[in-house]
Protein backbone atom coordinates (compact mmCIF):
# COMPACT_ATOMS: atom_id res chain seq x y z
CA UNK A 1 0.00 0.00 0.00
CA UNK A 2 1.11 3.58 -0.60
CA UNK A 3 2.40 5.43 2.23
CA UNK A 4 1.31 9.25 1.62
CA UNK A 5 1.19 10.79 4.98
CA UNK A 6 4.41 13.66 3.72
CA UNK A 7 3.03 17.20 2.33
CA UNK A 8 2.08 17.06 -1.66
CA UNK A 9 3.22 13.05 -1.84
CA UNK A 10 2.40 13.09 -5.41
CA UNK A 11 -0.09 11.75 -7.38
CA UNK A 12 1.69 8.49 -8.79
CA UNK A 13 0.59 8.02 -12.64
CA UNK A 14 -1.92 5.22 -11.43
CA UNK A 15 -5.62 5.24 -11.24
CA UNK A 16 -7.52 6.52 -8.09
CA UNK A 17 -11.41 6.62 -7.70
CA UNK A 18 -13.36 9.65 -6.28
CA UNK A 19 -13.88 9.02 -2.55
CA UNK A 20 -17.55 8.10 -1.18
CA UNK A 21 -18.75 8.65 2.25
CA UNK A 22 -20.39 4.81 2.04
CA UNK A 23 -16.65 3.41 1.21
CA UNK A 24 -14.71 5.31 3.85
CA UNK A 25 -14.84 1.82 5.99
CA UNK A 26 -14.22 -0.67 2.94
CA UNK A 27 -11.15 1.81 2.29
CA UNK A 28 -9.70 1.88 5.84
CA UNK A 29 -10.59 -1.46 6.88
CA UNK A 30 -9.43 -3.04 4.01
CA UNK A 31 -6.58 -1.02 2.70
CA UNK A 32 -7.08 -1.44 -0.86
CA UNK A 33 -3.89 -0.98 -3.31
CA UNK A 34 -5.04 1.97 -5.45
CA UNK A 35 -2.57 4.89 -5.97
CA UNK A 36 -4.75 7.64 -4.88
CA UNK A 37 -8.27 9.50 -4.20
CA UNK A 38 -10.02 12.58 -5.31
CA UNK A 39 -12.52 14.53 -3.60
CA UNK A 40 -15.12 17.53 -4.34
CA UNK A 41 -13.98 20.31 -2.26
CA UNK A 42 -17.15 21.51 -1.94
CA UNK A 43 -18.33 18.30 -0.03
CA UNK A 44 -15.46 18.88 2.83
CA UNK A 45 -16.68 22.28 3.53
CA UNK A 46 -18.49 21.74 6.86
CA UNK A 47 -16.65 22.79 10.13
CA UNK A 48 -16.06 19.46 11.28
CA UNK A 49 -17.47 16.01 11.85
CA UNK A 50 -16.99 12.58 10.16
CA UNK A 51 -16.38 13.24 6.79
CA UNK A 52 -13.50 15.76 8.17
CA UNK A 53 -12.53 12.42 10.65
CA UNK A 54 -12.72 9.78 7.48
CA UNK A 55 -11.22 12.06 4.90
CA UNK A 56 -8.00 13.13 7.31
CA UNK A 57 -7.71 9.19 7.76
CA UNK A 58 -7.80 8.39 4.24
CA UNK A 59 -4.98 11.22 3.33
CA UNK A 60 -2.83 9.39 5.69
CA UNK A 61 -2.61 6.78 3.87
CA UNK A 62 -3.08 7.99 0.21
CA UNK A 63 -2.15 10.85 -1.92
CA UNK A 64 -5.20 13.09 -2.31
CA UNK A 65 -6.42 15.22 -5.51
CA UNK A 66 -8.95 17.98 -4.66
CA UNK A 67 -11.46 18.63 -7.41
CA UNK A 68 -13.73 21.64 -7.42
CA UNK A 69 -17.36 22.13 -8.46
CA UNK A 70 -18.40 25.46 -7.38
CA UNK A 71 -15.92 28.07 -8.26
CA UNK A 72 -17.59 29.29 -11.67
CA UNK A 73 -14.35 29.89 -13.44
CA UNK A 74 -16.37 30.72 -16.73
CA UNK A 75 -18.55 32.80 -15.17
CA UNK A 76 -18.82 36.40 -16.27
CA UNK A 77 -19.09 37.98 -12.62
CA UNK A 78 -16.18 38.52 -10.23
CA UNK A 79 -14.73 34.49 -8.22
CA UNK A 80 -16.58 33.96 -4.87
CA UNK A 81 -13.88 35.75 -2.58
CA UNK A 82 -15.11 33.41 0.42
CA UNK A 83 -15.40 30.27 -1.80
CA UNK A 84 -11.61 30.68 -2.72
CA UNK A 85 -11.21 31.37 0.91
CA UNK A 86 -12.30 28.36 1.70
CA UNK A 87 -10.81 26.50 -1.19
CA UNK A 88 -7.57 27.68 0.13
CA UNK A 89 -8.09 26.70 4.33
CA UNK A 90 -9.01 22.89 2.52
CA UNK A 91 -5.57 22.93 0.90
CA UNK A 92 -3.49 24.13 3.61
CA UNK A 93 -5.51 21.53 5.78
CA UNK A 94 -4.83 18.37 3.86
CA UNK A 95 -1.65 19.25 0.81
CA UNK A 96 -3.41 17.64 -1.96
CA UNK A 97 -0.91 16.90 -4.21
CA UNK A 98 -3.84 18.46 -7.70
CA UNK A 99 -5.87 20.83 -7.62
CA UNK A 100 -8.62 21.07 -10.36
CA UNK A 101 -11.50 23.07 -11.26
CA UNK A 102 -13.81 23.25 -14.76
CA UNK A 103 -14.49 25.54 -17.80
CA UNK A 104 -17.52 26.29 -16.86
CA UNK A 105 -19.79 28.08 -14.81
CA UNK A 106 -22.43 27.31 -12.12
CA UNK A 107 -23.32 30.93 -10.31
CA UNK A 108 -25.03 34.08 -11.81
CA UNK A 109 -25.44 36.66 -9.21
CA UNK A 110 -26.07 35.12 -6.05
CA UNK A 111 -27.77 32.18 -7.26
CA UNK A 112 -25.44 28.67 -7.37
CA UNK A 113 -27.37 26.26 -9.97
CA UNK A 114 -25.46 23.26 -9.00
CA UNK A 115 -24.40 22.22 -12.62
CA UNK A 116 -21.13 22.89 -15.26
CA UNK A 117 -23.10 25.21 -17.55
CA UNK A 118 -21.60 25.78 -20.63
CA UNK A 119 -19.67 29.40 -22.34
CA UNK A 120 -19.04 30.32 -25.83
CA UNK A 121 -15.14 30.51 -26.92
CA UNK A 122 -14.19 34.07 -27.99
CA UNK A 123 -11.32 36.51 -27.36
CA UNK A 124 -13.80 38.33 -24.29
CA UNK A 125 -14.15 35.16 -22.80
CA UNK A 126 -10.70 33.90 -22.88
CA UNK A 127 -9.79 36.89 -21.25
CA UNK A 128 -12.60 36.38 -18.73
CA UNK A 129 -11.16 33.08 -17.60
CA UNK A 130 -7.72 34.00 -17.63
CA UNK A 131 -7.78 36.29 -15.24
CA UNK A 132 -10.19 33.70 -12.99
CA UNK A 133 -7.32 31.55 -13.25
CA UNK A 134 -4.55 33.81 -12.77
CA UNK A 135 -6.56 34.86 -9.66
CA UNK A 136 -7.35 31.52 -8.21
CA UNK A 137 -3.70 30.60 -8.60
CA UNK A 138 -2.02 33.31 -6.59
CA UNK A 139 -4.70 32.91 -3.95
CA UNK A 140 -4.03 29.45 -3.58
CA UNK A 141 -0.40 29.79 -4.48
CA UNK A 142 -0.80 26.53 -6.58
CA UNK A 143 -1.04 25.21 -10.59
CA UNK A 144 -4.33 24.80 -10.98
CA UNK A 145 -5.68 21.82 -13.43
CA UNK A 146 -8.16 22.95 -15.80
CA UNK A 147 -10.89 20.54 -17.00
CA UNK A 148 -12.31 20.40 -20.23
CA UNK A 149 -16.48 20.14 -20.16
CA UNK A 150 -19.28 17.94 -20.93
CA UNK A 151 -22.01 19.91 -22.97
CA UNK A 152 -25.15 19.52 -24.61
CA UNK A 153 -25.27 23.08 -26.75
CA UNK A 154 -23.03 25.09 -28.62
CA UNK A 155 -22.84 28.98 -29.19
CA UNK A 156 -23.14 30.42 -32.33
CA UNK A 157 -20.65 33.05 -31.46
CA UNK A 158 -18.15 30.97 -30.35
CA UNK A 159 -15.18 31.86 -32.67
CA UNK A 160 -12.13 29.30 -31.27
CA UNK A 161 -11.88 25.78 -31.03
CA UNK A 162 -12.11 24.31 -27.39
CA UNK A 163 -8.65 23.00 -28.10
CA UNK A 164 -7.60 25.78 -28.90
CA UNK A 165 -8.80 28.22 -26.02
CA UNK A 166 -7.20 25.46 -23.39
CA UNK A 167 -3.97 25.65 -25.02
CA UNK A 168 -4.51 29.42 -24.88
CA UNK A 169 -5.59 29.36 -21.36
CA UNK A 170 -2.61 27.12 -20.17
CA UNK A 171 0.27 29.63 -22.18
CA UNK A 172 -1.15 32.45 -20.54
CA UNK A 173 -1.76 31.34 -16.95
CA UNK A 174 0.66 28.60 -17.04
CA UNK A 175 -2.34 26.25 -15.50
CA UNK A 176 -2.76 22.59 -16.56
CA UNK A 177 -5.06 20.85 -17.81
CA UNK A 178 -7.17 18.00 -16.55
CA UNK A 179 -8.66 16.11 -19.67
CA UNK A 180 -11.69 13.93 -19.10
CA UNK A 181 -12.06 11.63 -21.77
CA UNK A 182 -15.59 10.91 -21.73
CA UNK A 183 -16.54 14.36 -21.82
CA UNK A 184 -14.90 14.51 -25.01
CA UNK A 185 -16.57 11.64 -26.11
CA UNK A 186 -20.11 12.69 -25.21
CA UNK A 187 -19.48 16.29 -26.97
CA UNK A 188 -18.17 14.40 -30.17
CA UNK A 189 -21.22 12.82 -30.48
CA UNK A 190 -23.70 15.30 -29.42
CA UNK A 191 -21.67 18.12 -31.61
CA UNK A 192 -20.94 15.62 -34.32
CA UNK A 193 -17.09 16.09 -34.39
CA UNK A 194 -14.64 13.38 -34.36
CA UNK A 195 -13.89 12.45 -31.09
CA UNK A 196 -10.21 10.89 -32.08
CA UNK A 197 -9.33 14.16 -34.05
CA UNK A 198 -9.99 16.22 -30.52
CA UNK A 199 -8.03 13.94 -28.64
CA UNK A 200 -4.63 14.17 -31.39
CA UNK A 201 -4.80 17.81 -30.72
CA UNK A 202 -5.51 18.50 -27.53
CA UNK A 203 -2.08 19.79 -25.93
CA UNK A 204 -1.05 16.62 -24.03
CA UNK A 205 2.21 17.69 -23.08
CA UNK A 206 0.00 19.56 -20.18
CA UNK A 207 -2.45 17.04 -18.92
CA UNK A 208 -1.56 16.21 -15.22
CA UNK A 209 -4.83 14.51 -14.72
CA UNK A 210 -7.67 12.19 -16.68
CA UNK A 211 -11.04 11.71 -15.47
CA UNK A 212 -12.97 8.97 -17.20
CA UNK A 213 -17.01 8.47 -15.89
CA UNK A 214 -19.84 6.90 -17.42
CA UNK A 215 -22.62 8.25 -19.15
CA UNK A 216 -25.99 8.06 -20.10
CA UNK A 217 -27.90 7.78 -23.81
CA UNK A 218 -30.77 9.67 -24.64
CA UNK A 219 -32.13 11.64 -28.01
CA UNK A 220 -32.57 14.91 -28.82
CA UNK A 221 -35.94 16.90 -30.32
CA UNK A 222 -34.74 15.27 -33.79
CA UNK A 223 -33.65 11.63 -32.19
CA UNK A 224 -30.22 12.22 -33.04
CA UNK A 225 -27.97 10.89 -30.03
CA UNK A 226 -27.68 13.10 -27.18
CA UNK A 227 -25.29 11.84 -24.33
CA UNK A 228 -25.26 12.82 -20.77
CA UNK A 229 -22.28 12.88 -18.64
CA UNK A 230 -23.84 11.47 -15.23
CA UNK A 231 -20.93 9.74 -13.51
CA UNK A 232 -23.53 6.83 -13.44
CA UNK A 233 -22.41 4.27 -14.37
CA UNK A 234 -19.35 1.82 -15.88
CA UNK A 235 -17.11 3.66 -18.31
CA UNK A 236 -18.28 2.90 -21.72
CA UNK A 237 -16.30 0.66 -24.32
CA UNK A 238 -15.69 3.67 -26.88
CA UNK A 239 -14.22 5.52 -23.80
CA UNK A 240 -11.43 3.31 -22.92
CA UNK A 241 -10.53 2.61 -26.28
CA UNK A 242 -10.42 6.61 -26.96
CA UNK A 243 -8.31 6.80 -23.28
CA UNK A 244 -5.49 4.09 -24.86
CA UNK A 245 -5.19 6.55 -27.67
CA UNK A 246 -4.73 9.34 -24.62
CA UNK A 247 -2.31 7.69 -23.39
CA UNK A 248 0.00 6.74 -26.09
CA UNK A 249 0.16 10.09 -27.02
CA UNK A 250 0.13 11.46 -23.82
CA UNK A 251 2.22 8.74 -21.66
CA UNK A 252 0.86 7.17 -18.15
CA UNK A 253 -0.90 9.60 -16.26
CA UNK A 254 -3.00 9.68 -12.92
CA UNK A 255 -6.27 8.90 -13.61
CA UNK A 256 -9.59 8.79 -12.28
CA UNK A 257 -12.88 6.65 -11.86
CA UNK A 258 -15.53 9.35 -11.26
CA UNK A 259 -18.70 7.51 -10.46
CA UNK A 260 -20.70 10.17 -8.21
CA UNK A 261 -24.62 8.75 -9.18
CA UNK A 262 -25.68 5.51 -8.30
CA UNK A 263 -22.45 5.25 -6.37
CA UNK A 264 -21.68 1.19 -6.77
CA UNK A 265 -19.89 -1.23 -3.84
CA UNK A 266 -16.59 -0.79 -3.21
CA UNK A 267 -15.78 -4.18 -5.59
CA UNK A 268 -17.62 -2.57 -8.35
CA UNK A 269 -15.65 0.81 -8.24
CA UNK A 270 -12.45 -0.82 -7.20
CA UNK A 271 -12.54 -3.27 -10.41
CA UNK A 272 -13.02 -0.25 -12.87
CA UNK A 273 -9.93 1.54 -11.31
CA UNK A 274 -7.99 -1.72 -11.78
CA UNK A 275 -9.13 -1.65 -15.87
CA UNK A 276 -7.80 1.59 -16.16
CA UNK A 277 -4.67 0.52 -14.58
CA UNK A 278 -4.23 -2.12 -17.21
CA UNK A 279 -4.60 0.32 -19.56
CA UNK A 280 -1.99 2.21 -18.25
CA UNK A 281 0.39 -0.71 -18.01
CA UNK A 282 -0.65 -1.75 -21.70
CA UNK A 283 0.57 1.85 -22.57
CA UNK A 284 3.60 0.86 -20.88
CA UNK A 285 4.28 -2.15 -22.50
CA UNK A 286 4.28 -0.67 -25.79
CA UNK A 287 6.66 2.57 -24.86
CA UNK A 288 9.18 -0.35 -23.95
CA UNK A 289 8.19 -2.58 -26.92
CA UNK B 1 -22.50 47.73 -18.19
CA UNK B 2 -23.05 44.23 -18.51
CA UNK B 3 -21.01 42.70 -21.05
CA UNK B 4 -22.19 40.54 -24.00
CA UNK B 5 -20.94 37.36 -21.97
CA UNK B 6 -23.00 38.76 -18.76
CA UNK B 7 -26.05 39.01 -20.97
CA UNK B 8 -25.84 35.72 -22.01
CA UNK B 9 -25.13 33.93 -19.16
CA UNK B 10 -28.28 36.03 -17.68
CA UNK B 11 -30.56 35.00 -20.25
CA UNK B 12 -29.17 31.30 -20.09
CA UNK B 13 -29.68 31.23 -15.74
CA UNK B 14 -33.09 32.38 -16.37
CA UNK B 15 -34.17 29.79 -18.68
CA UNK B 16 -32.46 27.04 -16.63
CA UNK B 17 -34.28 28.38 -13.55
CA UNK B 18 -37.32 28.76 -15.08
CA UNK B 19 -39.16 25.92 -17.10
CA UNK B 20 -41.52 28.33 -18.26
CA UNK B 21 -39.32 30.72 -19.80
CA UNK B 22 -37.84 29.97 -23.71
CA UNK B 23 -35.06 28.10 -24.37
CA UNK B 24 -32.66 31.38 -25.33
CA UNK B 25 -32.39 30.21 -28.92
CA UNK B 26 -31.16 32.82 -31.04
CA UNK B 27 -28.28 32.14 -28.99
CA UNK B 28 -27.92 28.34 -29.15
CA UNK B 29 -26.94 26.59 -32.11
CA UNK B 30 -27.11 22.83 -32.62
CA UNK B 31 -25.07 20.53 -34.70
CA UNK B 32 -28.33 18.85 -35.32
CA UNK B 33 -31.21 20.92 -34.74
CA UNK B 34 -33.85 22.23 -32.82
CA UNK B 35 -32.30 23.46 -28.98
CA UNK B 36 -35.31 22.34 -26.24
CA UNK B 37 -34.42 18.92 -25.07
CA UNK B 38 -30.86 19.82 -25.05
CA UNK B 39 -31.11 22.43 -23.46
CA UNK B 40 -33.70 20.47 -21.06
CA UNK B 41 -30.55 18.52 -19.65
CA UNK B 42 -29.70 21.55 -18.02
CA UNK B 43 -33.09 22.23 -16.54
CA UNK B 44 -33.14 19.06 -15.32
CA UNK B 45 -29.72 18.46 -13.79
CA UNK B 46 -30.27 21.64 -11.57
CA UNK B 47 -33.20 20.89 -10.64
CA UNK B 48 -33.19 16.75 -10.38
CA UNK B 49 -29.38 17.40 -8.67
CA UNK B 50 -31.33 19.94 -6.02
CA UNK B 51 -34.46 17.59 -5.44
CA UNK B 52 -31.99 14.90 -4.99
CA UNK B 53 -29.91 16.90 -2.21
CA UNK B 54 -32.83 17.59 -0.38
CA UNK B 55 -34.47 14.56 -0.53
CA UNK B 56 -30.88 12.78 0.81
CA UNK B 57 -31.26 15.57 3.56
CA UNK B 58 -34.82 14.95 4.40
CA UNK B 59 -35.75 11.49 4.04
CA UNK B 60 -38.08 11.13 7.14
CA UNK B 61 -39.81 13.58 5.35
CA UNK B 62 -40.31 12.03 1.78
CA UNK B 63 -41.31 8.79 3.24
CA UNK B 64 -43.94 10.25 5.35
CA UNK B 65 -45.10 12.26 2.33
CA UNK B 66 -44.47 10.03 -0.46
CA UNK B 67 -41.45 10.37 -2.97
CA UNK B 68 -43.89 12.16 -5.79
CA UNK B 69 -45.20 14.54 -3.18
CA UNK B 70 -41.86 15.91 -1.58
CA UNK B 71 -39.97 16.08 -5.39
CA UNK B 72 -43.11 18.06 -6.35
CA UNK B 73 -42.71 20.42 -2.98
CA UNK B 74 -38.82 20.20 -3.55
CA UNK B 75 -38.99 21.43 -7.20
CA UNK B 76 -41.17 24.41 -5.97
CA UNK B 77 -38.52 25.58 -3.33
CA UNK B 78 -35.63 24.82 -5.18
CA UNK B 79 -37.33 27.61 -8.07
CA UNK B 80 -38.16 30.08 -5.08
CA UNK B 81 -35.25 29.49 -2.95
CA UNK B 82 -32.36 28.08 -4.92
CA UNK B 83 -29.24 27.76 -3.42
CA UNK B 84 -26.81 31.13 -3.17
CA UNK B 85 -23.83 28.66 -2.19
CA UNK B 86 -21.84 26.52 -4.01
CA UNK B 87 -21.52 24.73 -0.54
CA UNK B 88 -24.22 22.96 -0.74
CA UNK B 89 -23.55 21.63 2.76
CA UNK B 90 -25.56 24.60 3.42
CA UNK B 91 -28.50 24.44 1.34
CA UNK B 92 -32.09 23.43 2.91
CA UNK B 93 -32.04 25.41 5.96
CA UNK B 94 -35.09 26.89 5.32
CA UNK B 95 -36.87 24.05 3.82
CA UNK B 96 -38.94 22.97 6.75
CA UNK B 97 -40.16 26.60 7.09
CA UNK B 98 -40.99 26.52 3.30
CA UNK B 99 -42.91 23.45 4.29
CA UNK B 100 -45.01 25.03 7.04
CA UNK B 101 -46.64 27.47 4.35
CA UNK B 102 -46.53 25.26 1.65
CA UNK B 103 -50.62 24.55 1.46
CA UNK B 104 -50.49 21.31 -0.12
CA UNK B 105 -48.48 19.71 2.62
CA UNK B 106 -50.94 21.15 5.59
CA UNK B 107 -52.83 17.93 6.01
CA UNK B 108 -49.52 16.88 7.15
CA UNK B 109 -48.98 19.51 10.26
CA UNK B 110 -45.96 17.66 11.67
CA UNK B 111 -44.20 17.93 8.73
CA UNK B 112 -42.33 20.96 9.22
CA UNK B 113 -41.11 19.94 12.35
CA UNK B 114 -39.93 16.49 11.57
CA UNK B 115 -37.84 18.41 8.99
CA UNK B 116 -36.54 20.80 11.61
CA UNK B 117 -35.06 17.69 13.42
CA UNK B 118 -33.63 16.50 10.45
CA UNK B 119 -31.99 19.78 9.65
CA UNK B 120 -30.87 19.59 12.84
CA UNK B 121 -29.11 16.34 12.52
CA UNK B 122 -27.69 17.02 9.49
CA UNK B 123 -25.97 20.97 10.87
CA UNK B 124 -24.79 18.43 13.92
CA UNK B 125 -23.33 15.87 11.64
CA UNK B 126 -21.30 18.67 9.90
CA UNK B 127 -20.39 20.83 12.98
CA UNK B 128 -17.09 21.88 14.46
CA UNK B 129 -15.55 19.44 16.39
CA UNK B 130 -15.20 19.69 20.29
CA UNK B 131 -13.84 17.64 23.06
CA UNK B 132 -17.00 16.66 25.51
CA UNK B 133 -16.33 17.18 29.60
CA UNK B 134 -16.15 13.97 31.08
CA UNK B 135 -19.02 12.93 33.44
CA UNK B 136 -16.44 13.44 36.60
CA UNK B 137 -16.32 17.08 35.96
CA UNK B 138 -19.84 17.52 37.22
CA UNK B 139 -19.02 16.21 40.49
CA UNK B 140 -15.97 18.35 41.02
CA UNK B 141 -17.33 21.69 40.05
CA UNK B 142 -20.08 21.75 42.71
CA UNK B 143 -17.61 24.81 44.54
CA UNK B 144 -19.89 28.09 43.34
CA UNK B 145 -21.77 25.60 40.28
CA UNK B 146 -24.71 27.70 40.99
CA UNK B 147 -22.94 30.92 39.31
CA UNK B 148 -21.73 28.54 36.79
CA UNK B 149 -21.65 28.82 33.21
CA UNK B 150 -21.41 26.39 31.08
CA UNK B 151 -19.85 26.68 27.02
CA UNK B 152 -22.03 23.60 25.05
CA UNK B 153 -20.97 21.38 22.10
CA UNK B 154 -20.73 23.43 18.94
CA UNK B 155 -23.07 20.88 17.24
CA UNK B 156 -25.90 21.18 19.79
CA UNK B 157 -29.51 21.72 18.79
CA UNK B 158 -32.61 21.57 20.39
CA UNK B 159 -35.59 21.47 18.47
CA UNK B 160 -39.23 22.18 20.01
CA UNK B 161 -42.25 20.72 18.67
CA UNK B 162 -45.82 19.91 19.91
CA UNK B 163 -46.17 17.04 17.84
CA UNK B 164 -44.11 13.39 18.84
CA UNK B 165 -41.56 14.22 16.13
CA UNK B 166 -38.54 11.96 17.74
CA UNK B 167 -41.34 9.04 17.71
CA UNK B 168 -42.12 9.85 14.47
CA UNK B 169 -38.84 9.75 13.21
CA UNK B 170 -37.80 6.93 14.96
CA UNK B 171 -40.60 4.77 13.49
CA UNK B 172 -39.65 5.87 10.10
CA UNK B 173 -36.45 5.20 10.20
CA UNK B 174 -36.82 1.74 11.61
CA UNK B 175 -38.76 1.39 8.68
CA UNK B 176 -42.21 0.47 10.75
CA UNK B 177 -44.06 1.63 8.11
CA UNK B 178 -45.97 -1.58 7.58
CA UNK B 179 -47.12 -1.44 11.20
CA UNK B 180 -50.96 -0.85 10.79
CA UNK B 181 -52.00 0.60 13.52
CA UNK B 182 -48.93 3.26 13.25
CA UNK B 183 -50.68 5.82 14.36
CA UNK B 184 -52.25 4.66 17.13
CA UNK B 185 -48.76 4.43 18.79
CA UNK B 186 -47.64 7.79 18.57
CA UNK B 187 -47.60 9.69 21.83
CA UNK B 188 -50.48 12.43 22.26
CA UNK B 189 -47.60 15.06 23.86
CA UNK B 190 -45.26 17.23 22.24
CA UNK B 191 -41.39 16.17 22.33
CA UNK B 192 -38.66 18.68 22.30
CA UNK B 193 -35.23 17.36 20.99
CA UNK B 194 -31.85 17.35 21.82
CA UNK B 195 -29.17 17.02 19.40
CA UNK B 196 -25.74 16.51 19.86
CA UNK B 197 -23.13 14.71 18.26
CA UNK B 198 -20.64 14.61 20.64
CA UNK B 199 -17.56 12.03 18.63
CA UNK B 200 -18.69 10.78 15.27
CA UNK B 201 -22.51 9.79 15.69
CA UNK B 202 -25.33 12.09 16.04
CA UNK B 203 -27.03 11.37 18.78
CA UNK B 204 -31.35 12.61 19.37
CA UNK B 205 -32.66 12.30 23.01
CA UNK B 206 -35.97 13.42 24.18
CA UNK B 207 -35.47 16.38 26.56
CA UNK B 208 -37.56 16.09 30.00
CA UNK B 209 -40.13 18.74 30.59
CA UNK B 210 -38.97 21.96 31.27
CA UNK B 211 -35.45 20.54 29.36
CA UNK B 212 -35.65 22.76 26.35
CA UNK B 213 -35.69 25.75 27.88
CA UNK B 214 -32.75 24.93 30.49
CA UNK B 215 -30.40 24.10 27.36
CA UNK B 216 -31.81 27.49 25.23
CA UNK B 217 -30.98 29.39 28.63
CA UNK B 218 -27.33 27.64 28.65
CA UNK B 219 -27.05 28.17 25.24
CA UNK B 220 -27.50 31.90 25.67
CA UNK B 221 -25.19 32.30 28.21
CA UNK B 222 -27.30 31.87 31.32
CA UNK B 223 -25.75 30.26 34.60
CA UNK B 224 -26.87 27.45 36.02
CA UNK B 225 -29.10 29.16 38.53
CA UNK B 226 -30.44 31.35 35.56
CA UNK B 227 -31.47 28.51 33.26
CA UNK B 228 -32.77 26.52 35.66
CA UNK B 229 -35.50 29.66 37.22
CA UNK B 230 -36.15 29.51 33.59
CA UNK B 231 -37.29 25.88 33.09
CA UNK B 232 -39.01 26.12 36.36
CA UNK B 233 -41.21 28.71 35.61
CA UNK B 234 -41.71 26.87 32.31
CA UNK B 235 -42.14 23.47 34.25
CA UNK B 236 -42.82 23.44 38.10
CA UNK B 237 -41.39 19.98 38.07
CA UNK B 238 -38.46 20.81 36.19
CA UNK B 239 -35.12 18.69 38.07
CA UNK B 240 -32.13 20.54 37.72
CA UNK B 241 -29.52 17.50 38.85
CA UNK B 242 -31.49 14.84 36.13
CA UNK B 243 -31.24 17.47 32.99
CA UNK B 244 -27.63 18.59 34.04
CA UNK B 245 -26.70 14.73 34.52
CA UNK B 246 -28.63 13.88 30.84
CA UNK B 247 -26.84 16.82 29.40
CA UNK B 248 -23.50 15.88 30.73
CA UNK B 249 -24.18 11.94 29.46
CA UNK B 250 -24.42 13.49 25.68
CA UNK B 251 -21.37 14.59 26.03
CA UNK B 252 -23.18 18.48 25.33
CA UNK B 253 -21.04 20.38 27.77
CA UNK B 254 -17.34 21.43 26.31
CA UNK B 255 -15.99 23.83 29.47
CA UNK B 256 -17.20 24.86 32.53
CA UNK B 257 -16.49 28.23 34.22
CA UNK B 258 -17.34 28.61 37.65
CA UNK B 259 -17.18 32.46 37.37
CA UNK B 260 -18.13 34.95 34.52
Amino acid sequence: MTRASDHHSPIPPRAGVGLKPQHYRDILDGAPDIGWFEVHAENYMGAGGPPHAYLTAVRERYPLSLHGVGLSIGGSGPLDKDHLGRLRALIERYQPALFSEHLAWSSHDTVYLNDLLPLPYTEETLDLVCTHIDEVQETLHRQVLLENPSTYVAFAETSMREVDFLREVVQRTGCGLLLDVNNVFVQAINHGFDAAAYIDSFPAEHVAEIHLGGHDEDADDDGAPLLIDDHGREVADPVWALYARTLARAGPKPTLIEWDNDVPDWPTLFAEAKRADAVIADTRNRVAA
Amino acid sequence: MATRGAELESTFARAVLDAGAAVPGPLVRNAGGTPSRRFGVYRNNVYASLIDVLAKRFPVAARLVGDEFFRAMARVYVGNEPPCSPVLLFYGEGFADFAADFPPAAPVPYLADVMRLEWAWHAAYHAADAEPLPLEALSAASEGAAEARLALHPSLRVVRSPYPIITIITIWELGARDGEDEPARLPADGEDALVVRSKLDVEVRRLPEGGATFVLALKEGASLQEAAARAIDDAPAFDLAANLAGLMASGAVVAWAPKR
